[in-house]
């Protein structure tokens, strides 16, 4: 009761749309979660080891990993016992506080760094097919109607379709693209676009770059050796390195953020494709062992589907049907 | 994250219960609990994992400990089997249409990389079939899908047939299909937009492209990063549209791609085909026990282990061992010790195999100098009877004529001498800790 009220408050306020996209894009997916989630509280009425083991898994099949998932676990019952918790009721609170620390530790975490005057140099990279060229499309459009000058890079000078794939976005977004021949030097083309965004005094200069596997080390010297351009062009950027990260990924994101981070520095995620059913649930572990916050979701593939990450939001979509069973209450009536 | 592979995860009760005769309950116990870490760091479905690990409890107790095999190498080879069982057999035939054309659909969610394998299959088959392949571009909602495949197409000199993206892509198939027949492609490859499964507008979608393709292939391309919606997802594309076959991409990654298990385990649609890179050529038929030991993350330590049962005689080796703790150790046996390494194949090869070997501090400088093998053979085989059992006669003028009939120098007769004495006090020392050696410790191995 009085977490679901807390939440309510803390949710009032919010716009109607920001909730319901995640809701809309999370409580689909969630669904199975959630229900399972209810059935655990109702089967389990007291905390005991079943009903910890039965949390394990779910949060295993989120994608959590284990590691992670027993540390989670280890910190949950040491909560249960010092606040000397012995229903599962209550104790959902107590998880719900323990995942938002987890997910937010400040409010830095979530906003995007950006220079408050002159050029800011966000660069976007990941592994193949993450979502980095629709991010930045969906990323322009949202600093252009803040208000801002943007102007798009396009260094995926690989991928077949990937230089007329961002210019799509442009022209969506009436946002210019600097770009080279397919085939050519992306750290070129970066440093071409510096010299326009320089000259143009753009805002925000977003850098799209070619999906790679971070296992390949020339590709990933290929970044290192963009990123070098942009800090030697621009003192100071790029301002945000975002890992861009498809949450239908498993263990692997682990790898992904340590090796992205080696090579260039990450400074925060954007998690993708969540309007589906995947879980995302790596994120925490990522959280967890990197300590790299995640900044922005992606909830589909239109211009408008990127949102500001929101753990309060993303954990109410993830339990939803669980809040609505404890209260009696739709969370339809909630806005 | 370096993930412990399943054989380091097994160290610890290896150690426990090395000596052994049968794994016992208590044994499988400790190793079930490895096994089911592994297999879910791996990304295999948990639910997945607890039905594996309960079959392999039944099949690992009381077993008979192989005398070639540490127990623990004996339940990772279990495991291994089952896993491989599970992922289904090694051929992975396409189905061809009896009246041509041959339809293959590709579907997925986005970013899986449906077009790269498209256009890979259209390469691949028409290598390996001689075909005449067509492209259909059916994918009008991605910016830039339709040049993405044209532009695969021209590299490949592979035609695509497009309407632009203001025609339904229900009606593109359906006027792709006539054109294939027209101008008698034999191969049709369609390639769809990405689409969630929960999409029931874009499931309705493929349901129809099916209809008016009747495809003889319907590959769920699946990226082999992807975690535990995998079965989500196969589970409602296969509902929907009744798969033949998955592709399985990125697999050039580091990931262990546990997905490929949920995924046959849970729809029983085989894995038909790998992507290795993002280059046209980068395709591979699915080998289920690559993928197994993949899962495991053993490297091929099961060849391995195979290779090594069948050309090292184990009672020789425990003979030579005996052999090596007395002083009769002789520069014969030691000779016969590197021909049946040898045997094994390359020593980089079995080196390569061996799991975690570049882990181990020695070993990762290690190169294995196969001239240097071969001079050591040639030594060896250039002394007398004698001089082979008893290498404290060979004096220097020995020495020289060994050298002139092995092409070596006394340099080179001289060091092969200290090399093996150092050896046979270092084993004497080893043995004498009560150390077993284990037939792959050989000495120039160190
Ligand atoms: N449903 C959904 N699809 C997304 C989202 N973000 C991207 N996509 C889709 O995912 C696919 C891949 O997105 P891209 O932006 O091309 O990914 P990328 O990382 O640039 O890919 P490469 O450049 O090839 O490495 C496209 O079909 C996008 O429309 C999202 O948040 N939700
Ligand atoms: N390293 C590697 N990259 C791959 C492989 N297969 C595809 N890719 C890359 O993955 C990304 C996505 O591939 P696409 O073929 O565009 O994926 P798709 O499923 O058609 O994507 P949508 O049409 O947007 O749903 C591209 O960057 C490809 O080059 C593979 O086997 N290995
Ligand atoms: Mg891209
Ligand atoms: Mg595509």
């Amino acid at each position: 009761m009085g977490f679901f009220n807390n939440m309510k408050n803390r949710l009032t306020g919010r716009t109607h749309s920001v909730t319901d996209k995640f809701r809309d894009g999370l409580s689909k997916t969630r669904h199975s979660l959630a229900e399972q989630m209810n059935n655990l509280v109702k089967k389990y009425r007291r905390v005991d080891e079943d009903f910890f083991d039965e949390l394990e898994e779910l949060l295993i099949e989120s994608d959590v990993g284990m590691t992670t998932v027993m540390d989670l676990v280890d910190r949950l019952k040491d909560e249960a016992r010092t606040r000397n918790i012995k229903e599962t009721a209550l104790l959902k609170d107590v998880i719900i506080e323990v995942l938002s620390d987890f997910l937010i530790r400040s409010k830095e975490d979530t906003e995007l760094n950006l220079n408050p005057s002159g050029l800011s140099v966000i660069l976007l990279v990941g592994v193949n097919g993450a979502g980095k060229t629709t991010t930045i499309g969906k990323l322009a459009n949202r600093l252009k109607s803040e208000g801002k000058s943007v102007l798009l890079a396009a260094a995926d000078t690989f991928r077949a379709g990937a230089i007329d794939q961002l210019q799509v976005w442009g022209d969506r977004t009436g946002i210019d693209v600097i770009k080279h021949q397919e085939g050519s030097d992306p750290a070129s083309v970066v440093f071409d676009a510096l010299q326009a965004a320089k000259s143009r005094k753009t805002d925000v200069l977003l850098c799209d770059t070619a999906g790679r596997l971070q296992n390949k080390v020339n590709l990933m010297k290929e970044l290192e050796k963009i990123k070098r351009v942009i800090t030697r062009e621009c003192p100071g950027a790029p301002h945000e390195v975002l890992l861009v990260l498809d949450a239908t990924t498993g263990q692997n994101a682990l790898n992904q953020a340590k090796l992205f981070r080696q090579a260039s520095e990450v400074t925060g995620i954007v998690l993708t494709k969540l309007d589906g059913t995947a879980k995302g649930g790596i994120v925490l572990a990522i959280r967890n062992e990197l300590d790299i916050p995640v900044k922005l979701v992606g909830l589909g593939e239109q211009l408008n589907d990127l949102q500001t990450f929101d753990a309060d939001a993303f954990l109410y979509g993830l339990f939803s049907e669980w809040f609505q069973s404890e209260d009696g209450a739709d969370p339809e009536s909630l806005n | 994250m370096a993930f412990e592979s399943l054989s380091d995860r097994l160290q610890a009760t290896m150690k426990r219960i090395r000596g052994r005769g049968k794994v016992s309950e208590a044994d499988v116990k400790q190793m079930t609990r490895e096994i089911r870490l592994a297999l879910l760091e791996a990304d295999v479905n948990f639910k997945v994992v607890k039905k594996f690990v309960k079959s392999i409890q039944e099949r690992a107790v009381g077993q008979e400990v192989l005398k070639s095999l540490t127990p623990g190498q004996q339940v990772i080879k279990v495991v291994q089997e089952e896993l491989t069982d599970l992922m289904g057999g090694t051929q992975t035939k396409i189905n061809f249409a009896l009246k041509p054309p041959t339809v293959l659909l590709f579907v997925g969610l986005q970013g899986a990389g449906k077009t790269t394998s498209a256009a890979k299959l259209a390469y691949y088959i028409r290598k390996t079939h001689n075909k005449n392949p067509l492209m259909i571009a059916a994918d009008i909602y991605r910016p830039a899908a339709i040049k993405q495949l044209q532009t695969l197409g021209g590299q490949l000199n592979i035609p695509v047939f497009s309407l632009g993206d203001k025609v339904s892509p229900v009606e593109i198939v359906r006027q792709g299909m006539e054109q294939a027949r027209a101008n008698h492609h034999d191969l049709v490859l369609i390639d769809t937009a990405g689409r969630l499964h929960i999409d029931e507008g874009l499931m309705d979608e493929l349901e129809q492209i099916k209809e008016v393709s009747h495809p003889d292939e319907v590959f769920l391309v699946v990226d082999a990063m992807t975690g535990q919606d995998a079965v989500n997802v196969a589970t409602a594309f296969n509902d929907r549209l009744s798969l033949t076959g998955v592709v399985m991409t990125k697999l050039d990654g580091d990931t262990r791609g546990g997905a490929a298990l949920s995924i046959r385990s849970v729809t029983g649609t085989p894995i038909k085909f790998v992507g290795m890179g993002e280059k046209m050529d980068a395709l591979e038929p699915f080998h289920p026990d690559r993928m197994a030991s993949r899962i495991l993350g053993m490297g091929d330590v099961l060849s391995l282990i195979e290779k090594a049962q069948a050309t090292i005689d184990e009672e020789k080796a425990r003979d030579m061992q005996q052999k090596l703790l007395s002083v009769t150790f002789t520069l014969d046996d030691f000779l016969e010790q590197i021909g049946q390494v040898r045997n094994m194949g390359p020593l980089e090869d079995l080196l390569a195999m061996m799991p975690g070997a570049n882990r181990f501090k020695g070993m990762k400088n290690m190169q294995v100098d196969e001239k240097k093998i071969d001079q050591i053979q040639a030594i060896i085989r250039s002394m007398t009877p004698g001089e082979k059992t008893d290498p404290d006669i060979i004096n220097a003028s020995r020495k020289k004529r060994i050298a002139l009939g092995s092409g070596t120098s006394v340099a080179d007769v001289n060091r092969l001498l200290k090399q093996f004495k150092d050896m046979k006090k270092m084993m004497k020392q080893f043995m004498g800790k009560g150390k077993k050696r284990n037939p792959f410790n050989l000495p120039f191995m160190q």
